[in-house]
């Protein structure tokens, strides 16, 4: 299980305050709100790539004790953000970015896995548009088999084949890995058909 | 105001050992008073179509026909000629990815007002037009949340009042609200007589403002015609299973996979995946020149 207590985080000032989730093993917890009530700090919050003001994240039952990109634990946790060109160092090529966490360049079957064609691998991401770099994401998200799966509007970029295609994608790896999803959307009807559950967050109070 | 047309044109990129044809042979007119939308799967050339207009596309890529905005060839523009009297001036380009064209070391206010001075516009008004509230104006591009991101690229292709406004995936990481927000002022500017070309993956907001759509595939138009028969009763195939892979209808992707731009077959370049292809599909089907034109040997 992924569990987030009691979680109040933000930058200069707190963002979201006092908010608790679950993600179970093969469940998909959808995610909603309005713009600015603190969707994706709490998508970074759960990954583990931002230290909250006040409360805790445990997964599997550990309490997690470090944040941001050295902790242990991250890599039992796959986040793709919502924007994939700000995550993709450009000046790999998509098949060393899906390969970068794996530490070798086999990555033909994730590459099929997320429907990216052999002659898009070779190229860098100004080359690819912003939905084929978004497969190359979800590509290395899954490169090593997380436990989660943090989407955080991982289908902005896609048209609507695309997004079926790719949650069956992750369907299919949940099937096969009993992986829990957090998938965050604004799009009420995508999180009716995708998520088991919905949780929603409201609006900031005005500042 | 003016027509934009586009006629025939075709964009080609050199790689190593590769040639991707990502726009083919592309005609497409605009009137003022008029918004079409563009839509279609991932990757088939929305965005290369939208940057030629601008004299946006690198070094590696060729451009062939013509796009005329009024008696200015847009193909042919120098790039100072497209940086002082057609950007932001005559044509407004939200771009994709807004956060990556930001400058990081300046606010949002900033970014607006210098755009303000160098058009002649309004930001404070732009910014209320996009949707933004004054103290998200404070922000550097890191602080700001992916949907204030979008709404500061809105905000400055508005601000010069341009009469075309080409806007790329606009409503991304905006909630329905802030969506509907925007579509009203595109509606707006529309209804005064201004054009706007929408490219987006959200077929309801095609559906909301869009006069007509156009569906593209690997680089051609496939489909184009008012926007309530092109969601409603699609003719061509690809454009049917688009409409069916929405979450309120079938969910079902297409079966098959993306097309290969460096590779297009010489027929149908929708033939691998479609279910009433046949023999003839081999030979490239044109597009008719109906109000509602398809370009398929068997449509719906
Ligand atoms: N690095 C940062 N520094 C300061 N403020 C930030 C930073 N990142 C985000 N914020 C602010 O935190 C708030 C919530 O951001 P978040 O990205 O979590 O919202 P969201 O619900 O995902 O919004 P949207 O749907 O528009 O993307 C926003 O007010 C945003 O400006
Ligand atoms: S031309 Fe043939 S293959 Fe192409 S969409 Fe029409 S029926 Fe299908
Ligand atoms: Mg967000």
């Amino acid at each position: 299980m992924l569990t987030g207590t009691d979680i109040t985080a933000g930058y200069r000032s707190a963002v979201i305050s006092g908010v608790s989730l679950t993600v179970r093993p093969g469940r998909t917890v959808g995610l909603a709100g309005p713009s600015g009530s603190g969707k994706s700090t709490l998508a970074r919050v759960l990954a583990l790539l931002h230290k909250p003001f006040s409360g805790t994240v445990e997964i599997d039952g550990e309490t997690v004790t470090g944040f941001r990109f050295k902790a242990a634990q991250r890599t039992r946790i796959g986040v793709l953000f919502q924007q994939p060109r700000l995550s993709v160092d450009p000046r790999f090529t998509l098949r060393q970015a899906i390969a970068e966490p794996l530490g070798h360049q086999e990555v033909g079957e994730l590459a099929d896995l997320v429907m990216l064609t052999g002659d898009l691998l070779d190229r860098r991401p100004h080359e690819v548009s912003d939905g084929q770099l978004q497969r190359a994401c979800l590509a290395r998200a899954l490169a090593l088999n997380p436990r989660y799966l943090i989407c955080d509007e991982m289908t902005t970029m896609l048209d609507a084949s695309t997004t079926a295609a790719l949650v069956g994608v992750i369907r299919a790896y949940q099937a096969r890995t009993n992986a829990g999803v957090l998938a965050i959307s604004h799009d009420a009807t995508l999180l009716d058909r995708w998520a088991d559950e919905t949780v929603r967050l409201s609006a900031p109070p005005p500042r | 105001m003016v027509n934009l047309e586009i006629d025939r044109v075709s964009v080609r990129f050199a790689l190593k050992g590769a040639t991707v044809e990502a726009v083919n042979d592309v005609s497409l007119r605009i009137r003022p008073g008029e918004c079409v939308a563009l839509v279609g799967e991932s990757g088939c050339g929305k965005t290369v179509l939208a940057s030629a207009l601008l004299g946006f596309l690198p070094g590696n890529a060729e451009t062939s026909g013509s796009a005329r905005l009024g008696d200015v060839e847009l193909l042919e523009a120098t790039d100072h000629e497209l940086a002082t009297t057609i950007r932001g001036r005559q044509i407004g380009l939200v771009p994709q990815s807004p956060a990556s064209h930001l400058t990081p070391v300046r606010t949002a206010r900033s970014q607006l007002a210098e755009a303000a001075r160098v058009l002649g516009g309004d930001a404070a008004k732009a910014a209320e037009r996009a949707g933004l509230e004054p103290e998200h104006l404070d922000r550097y591009p890191h602080e700001l949340s992916g949907g204030m991101a979008q709404r500061v690229a809105n905000a400055l292709a508005l601000v010069g009042d341009p009469w075309l406004l080409i806007a790329d995936e606009p409503t991304t990481g905006l909630d329905r609200d802030l969506v509907d927000g925007l579509l009203d002022e595109f509606r707006r500017l529309v209804d005064d007589g201004h054009a706007v070309l929408l490219i987006t993956h959200d077929l309801a907001a095609a559906h909301r403002i869009a006069d007509r759509i156009a569906v593209m595939y690997a680089g051609r138009i496939v489909e184009v015609g008012p926007a309530h028969e092109v969601l409603d009763s699609a003719r061509h195939p690809y454009s049917r299973g688009l409409a069916n892979a929405l979450p309120e209808r079938e969910f079902l992707p297409i079966p098959g996979q993306p097309p290969l731009l460096t590779d297009l077959p010489d027929g149908c370049a929708f033939a691998p995946r479609c279910s009433r292809a046949t023999a003839i599909c081999e030979d490239r089907p044109v597009l008719t020149d109906d109000p509602h034109a398809v370009a398929c040997h068997r449509p719906c």
